[in-house]
């Protein structure tokens, strides 16, 4: 069952009406614009022994992301294409507040959030991960660890499922008998096929303020957030509101708009990073 | 499920509606005996049966807040509900919807007023035949209204879908699953509040303003229909007395 939270780490409330104020102004307590990212430093291939990975700091945001790859059995509607499997987990290491144990809704939400835009905008190509059509497909595991909560986790996480995926590829596979199918990672053939890309740009709203990027503080100020996925051919890839409050329809219009504009810059970051 | 056609030579949807046109919709308020609030909603063949315990203390007192009532929501769908037998553990969906829906009833309901005290919102998916969540909250919303709680305005839900290129209203389980996007939305009118968004699938800006209005379109009928569902209930037992 949902329910209301407890506010986890405490801001205090002279901190917090200086962060408001000062957002009304136009500034912000980092000297940071209302739509200006944080520095966003990113590692590829971060875990040697994942099939891709990336680790990524925002600010002192820092999350990794590790894809791996598994033979598993085609969904019976899609026989001819792989499976993404998305998950998010908090590790207890990122904040006091986070507890061990199965991920919470905040997680799950986080991690359905990437997985629907990575799905609806067939950011992998699904049809070319088809090994023995109709038998044997490609699964991509596609697992989030929030190591450093400092705000902002959806974007910081979307980066590095992005730059993770473009630094994954597919290791060579051996068709022993009919039917069984062995992976040799010591031997790279391709990189995994993306189609579109994409990335959440995370707006922010205290007191009809809007701003990109929250921290932790900000967060901790912000009545609501809409989290929107951006693809490189500048359309919107999903759409979330999280968190307590409402959204009028022209502050919806507007967050789209800084959405539609800073995307584009985002995925740009990730693909001058990467390498395979 | 077959693929029907979703959109028909003569421009109206598999099952006869136009693009902007509701399914039939009924509501009844105050349907069960020990809930403080409750309410049956149904859109077409979605139906879904909301019930609101409390303000009340629970034992878990270390959820409470002080200066405020907190909203715990839970929306579950009943095993036989769906076209598959829905496994009774909780999925990762359910959990997810639980807290968008919950977040979007939050900003209207007058917290404030019962500190330390929990409200509880139970939402029962009877019957799904697409936006199960808009309906949901649309039936949450009644029920907490129907509980006596104060709240700034009613919110209700209406989902938009992108079908064969047409942007359509209050999709249903067909156009959800064989069509393009799912953009469920819900709106507390009077305020003029979006308070759930939500996108599976992709649009261009220009088609996403079309769909917002058509959402807000839709949510206005709804919320008539809620008014006037919470009037037949309350309105005509003045009458009766």
């Amino acid at each position: 069952m949902s329910h209301t939270p407890s506010p986890g780490i405490i801001t205090p409330k002279l901190r917090a009406s200086t962060i408001v104020s000062m957002l009304k102004k136009g500034i912000r307590s980092s000297g940071r614009g209302l739509m200006e990212y944080r520095q966003i430093e990113i590692v590829p291939g971060y875990v040697r022994n994942a099939d891709g990975s990336a680790l990524v700091r925002l600010g002192n945001t820092v999350v990794v992301a590790g894809v791996k790859l598994e033979i598993g059995t085609p969904y019976h509607d899609t026989p001819n294409e792989g499976a993404l499997v998305v998950n998010a987990e908090f590790m207890p290491t990122a904040s006091p507040t986070f507890e061990p144990g199965p991920p919470d809704e905040n997680a799950i939400e986080l991690a359905r959030i990437i997985d629907r835009s990575l799905r609806e905008l067939k950011a992998i190509d699904m049809s070319k991960l088809s090994i023995i059509p109709g038998k044997k497909v490609w699964v991509v595991y596609v697992d989030i660890y929030v190591l450093d909560h400092d705000g902002n986790l959806v974007d910081a996480s979307s980066i590095a499922t992005l730059a993770a995926l473009m630094n994954t590829s597919l290791p060579r596979v051996e068709v022993e008998e009919p039917g069984n199918v062995k992976i040799d990672r010591s031997t790279r053939l391709s990189p995994l096929p993306i189609g579109n890309k994409v990335v959440t740009v995370t707006v922010a709203k205290a007191e009809n303020v809007l701003f990109v990027d929250p921290d932790l503080d900000e967060e901790s100020v912000a009545e609501t957030k809409l989290v929107i996925a951006v693809s490189d051919d500048k359309r919107i890839a999903g759409l979330q509101k999280s968190g307590i409050g409402g959204l009028t329809e022209s502050e919806i219009t507007q967050a789209i708009d800084i959405a539609l504009k800073t995307g584009n810059s985002l995925i740009e970051i990730v693909a001058s990073k990467i390498t395979l | 499920m077959e693929k029907p056609k979703l959109i028909r030579e003569n421009g109206l949807r598999h099952d006869g509606r136009r693009p902007d046109e509701l399914r039939p919709i009924r509501m009844s308020v105050g349907i069960l005996n020990k809930a403080s609030g409750s309410a049956l909603v149904e859109y077409g063949e979605t139906k879904v049966l909301a019930a609101v315990h409390g303000p009340r203390e629970i034992p878990q007192r270390h959820l409470l807040l002080p200066d405020r009532a907190i909203i715990r929501c839970r929306y579950h769908m009943l095993s036989f509900s769906t076209h598959e037998r829905k496994s009774p553990v909780p999925t990762r969906r359910e959990i997810e919807l639980s807290k968008v829906i919950r977040e979007a009833l939050e900003p209207v309901v007058m917290s404030e007023t019962f500190p330390r005290t929990a409200i509880d919102v139970f939402i029962e998916i009877i019957n799904a035949d697409g936006g199960t969540r808009t309906a949901a909250v649309t039936a949450a919303s009644l029920a907490i209204a129907d509980a006596g709680i104060p709240m700034k305005d009613m919110v209700v839900g209406v989902a938009v879908g992108k079908v064969e290129g047409v942007l359509v209203l209050d999709i249903d389980e067909a156009e959800d699953m064989f069509g393009q996007a799912d953009m469920p939305v819900a709106i507390a009118p009077s305020l003029g509040l979006v308070t759930l968004l939500q996108l599976n699938g992709v649009l261009t800006k220009e088609e996403f303003s079309e769909a917002l209005r058509l959402a807000f379109v839709g949510a206005n009928q709804v919320y008539e229909k809620a008014r006037e569902a919470l009037r037949d209930r309350y309105m005509k037992a003045r009458v009766e007395e």
